[in-house]
């Protein structure tokens, strides 16, 4: 079963044209007839339940555009993305406001490469995850305080700081915080932006582990969004290829890395080798 | 109200100003304010009838298109219970910030046959209360003013609620400083209106949060967020928690008037008004107790009504009620 089904995903930033999802992809994500950026060009794929998809590509590849479409922080020009949760099956795109808040509240959670986007840092660690559980509806302050201690526990931050602000811990730290906060309401689907971009090599190595561990245990859905080649080896069970705002290739992680068929994929694994 | 009103209201635009000869013509004009220290203006066309007939002011100082404008607010504001209706706060010959927005719903609602109260912190005989009593008496003739709570039919204050209950007959008009209990929390404007929209307080509850884990207690002594009827959360003004659950399904109406703001709101009569809490740590009001003792006002014994505390000059401590007519009454 897929957790997440995207079909025909478009998105573009300019003013438009009709033939701006049509025309033949040329090496750039510019529109030949009217210039517009087109982010997204027709994506489409599966998230599996239970398992961590990764997306690689460079810079302005649309990366950021696809998440930021799912997350509902944007809203694509066309396309649907079939959301399925036991009993739950919706199209994102088609959900009102108050839905989607719902939705993402419960649901959805996200790790940005940077803390400060995912965290508040005027309010404590612990609050910082009781904001998200509270935003579930929860009610409970001792509940609440409970849920927070379990996850810095588990993902590893002192529990004797839970009441410190996050500007006082380290940067490691700080993407533990995130990703506890993120747990905190038992997501159906988790979204990871270059969790590990930016942090030394033995934090790094941490923070992946942390992911590997919370992903076999908690058997969450996982889309990894990276351009780094060794978190996709390490973590994803498949993997897509975007450039200009297109799939170029998509399959088994081991597939991808061992017989790429696309110029840019070879280029991409020759690059890392 | 409004029908008594309106027979003392000019025709709207009669804005030409009056020669001092005119000025003399007012007097045949019936009961209508004549403030004599007004210095009168010098004007064009001293035969026009229009001119002859104005008068220094209107009743009750606003001009009919504001008080309408401030009505048809009121009224949705009692629609929507908790919903800032924005309203074009008027000038008002007293500063912003000094209770316009409680003026401006007392001046637009009241009429010849009311009795109005005015408190400041409970008390009725405090400057700004004083002050703006005589403002309302100078532009609103014949309407009567008491110091008597259950005697009123507009009571205006600031930052306090009677202690003694209200009536379905009067109306209690609160000056607010600041509308937006989101204000705390989410600085961006038009975001804290889509949180209104979609009753998201959440980021509020992470501030008790908060509270509750660096101070064991809840640090908000006044303005206590409370929601009301299921859905929107006001800032009830800078009452204290003593008097939050007075809102919650009182007989009379109460309307809150931010000037500086531009809003105003509504708690309805038998309307829910519940203060944000968490399932296990609930709302709680001030306690007046020392040693264990609950303190009775000095002057009138009460062991109900909230309390001042005073410091003598020996450096004993006394405590007063805050509500001097409450503390009045209970004394004779």
């Amino acid at each position: 079963m897929n957790a997440l089904a995207v079909r025909r995903l478009c998105k573009r930033y300019g003013p438009g044209c009709d033939s701006c999802f049509t025309s033949p992809p040329v090496d750039s994500n510019r529109c030949i007839d009217c210039g517009s950026i087109v982010a997204l060009r027709n994506v489409s794929f599966d998230l599996p339940a239970g398992e961590l998809v990764g997306i690689m590509g460079e810079s302005g590849s649309g990366k950021s555009t696809l998440l930021r479409c799912l997350f509902f922080d944007d809203v694509p020009d066309d396309g649907s993305a079939v959301f399925r949760d036991g009993d739950v099956t919706c199209d994102l795109f088609t959900l009102n406001r108050a839905e989607a808040r719902k939705l993402k509240n419960r649901s959805f959670s996200i790790v940005h490469q940077n803390p400060r986007l995912g965290l508040n840092f005027r309010t404590t660690a612990g609050g910082n995850v009781a904001e998200r559980v509270l935003t579930a509806g929860h009610r409970n302050y001792r509940g609440i305080r409970a849920t927070a201690t379990r996850l810095l526990r588990r993902t590893r931050v002192p529990t004797d700081r839970i009441d410190e602000l996050p500007g006082n811990f380290s940067g490691g730290m700080q993407q533990r915080v995130q990703i506890a906060k993120a747990l905190s309401v038992h997501p159906a689907i988790l979204f990871l932006d270059e969790v590990t971009s930016g942090l030394d090599l033995s934090v790094q190595a941490q923070i992946l582990d942390l992911i590997q561990e919370l992903h076999q245990q908690l058997r969450l859905s996982i889309l990894l969004v990276t351009h780094d080649i060794g978190v996709v080896k390490l973590l994803a069970s498949q993997t897509m290829i975007m450039q200009h705002g297109t799939i170029v290739e998509s399959g088994l992680t081991d597939q991808i890395l061992e017989d790429p068929q696309h110029p840019y994929t070879q280029e991409l694994v020759g690059a890392a080798l | 109200m409004s029908e008594a009103q309106e027979q003392h209201v000019d025709r709207p635009g009669s804005e030409a100003p009056a020669s001092a000869k005119s000025l003399g013509a007012v007097e045949d004009n019936g009961p209508l304010p004549r403030p004599g220290s007004e210095p009168s203006q010098t004007s064009a066309d001293p035969t026009s009838q229009r001119s002859r007939r104005r008068r220094e002011h209107e009743f009750a100082l606003l001009d009919p298109v504001a008080k309408r404008e401030i009505r048809r607010a009121s009224l949705k504001a009692v629609c929507i219970p908790g919903y800032q209706v924005p309203f074009a706060s008027r000038e008002l010959p007293i500063a912003r910030g000094f209770g316009t927005g409680g003026l401006q719903l007392t001046l637009s609602l009241i009429g010849p046959t009311d009795t109005l109260k005015v408190i400041d912190q409970g008390a009725d005989a405090s400057v700004n209360a004083c002050s703006l009593r005589k403002l309302v008496r100078k532009v609103c003739p014949g309407v009567k003013t008491s110091e008597i709570t259950s005697d009123a039919t507009l009571i205006q204050t600031r930052h306090r609620i009677p202690e003694e209950p209200l009536t379905d007959r009067q109306v209690l008009v609160f000056q607010v400083p600041y509308p937006c209990p989101l204000v705390l929390v989410e600085s961006n404007e038009q975001r804290r209106v889509q949180m209104h929209g979609e009753s998201d307080y959440s980021k509020i509850f992470v501030k008790l949060y908060e509270d509750l884990a660096r101070f064991q207690e809840i640090t908000l002594s006044h303005r206590y967020p409370t929601a009301i009827h299921r859905h929107y959360v006001i800032d009830p003004s800078p009452i204290p928690r003593f008097d939050v659950p007075k809102l919650d399904h009182a007989r009379c109406l109460h309307l809150f008037g931010a000037g500086r703001e531009k809003k105003i709101y509504a708690v309805p009569p038998f309307t829910d008004a519940k203060p944000l809490e968490f399932d296990d740590i609930r709302f709680r009001v001030e306690s007046f107790d020392v040693a264990g003792q609950r303190q009775a006002c000095q002057r009138c014994g009460s062991a109900e009504s909230y309390l001042n505390e005073l410091i003598r000059p020996d450096g004993s401590r006394v405590w007063v009620c805050s509500d001097t007519a409450f503390c009045q009454r209970s004394r004779t």
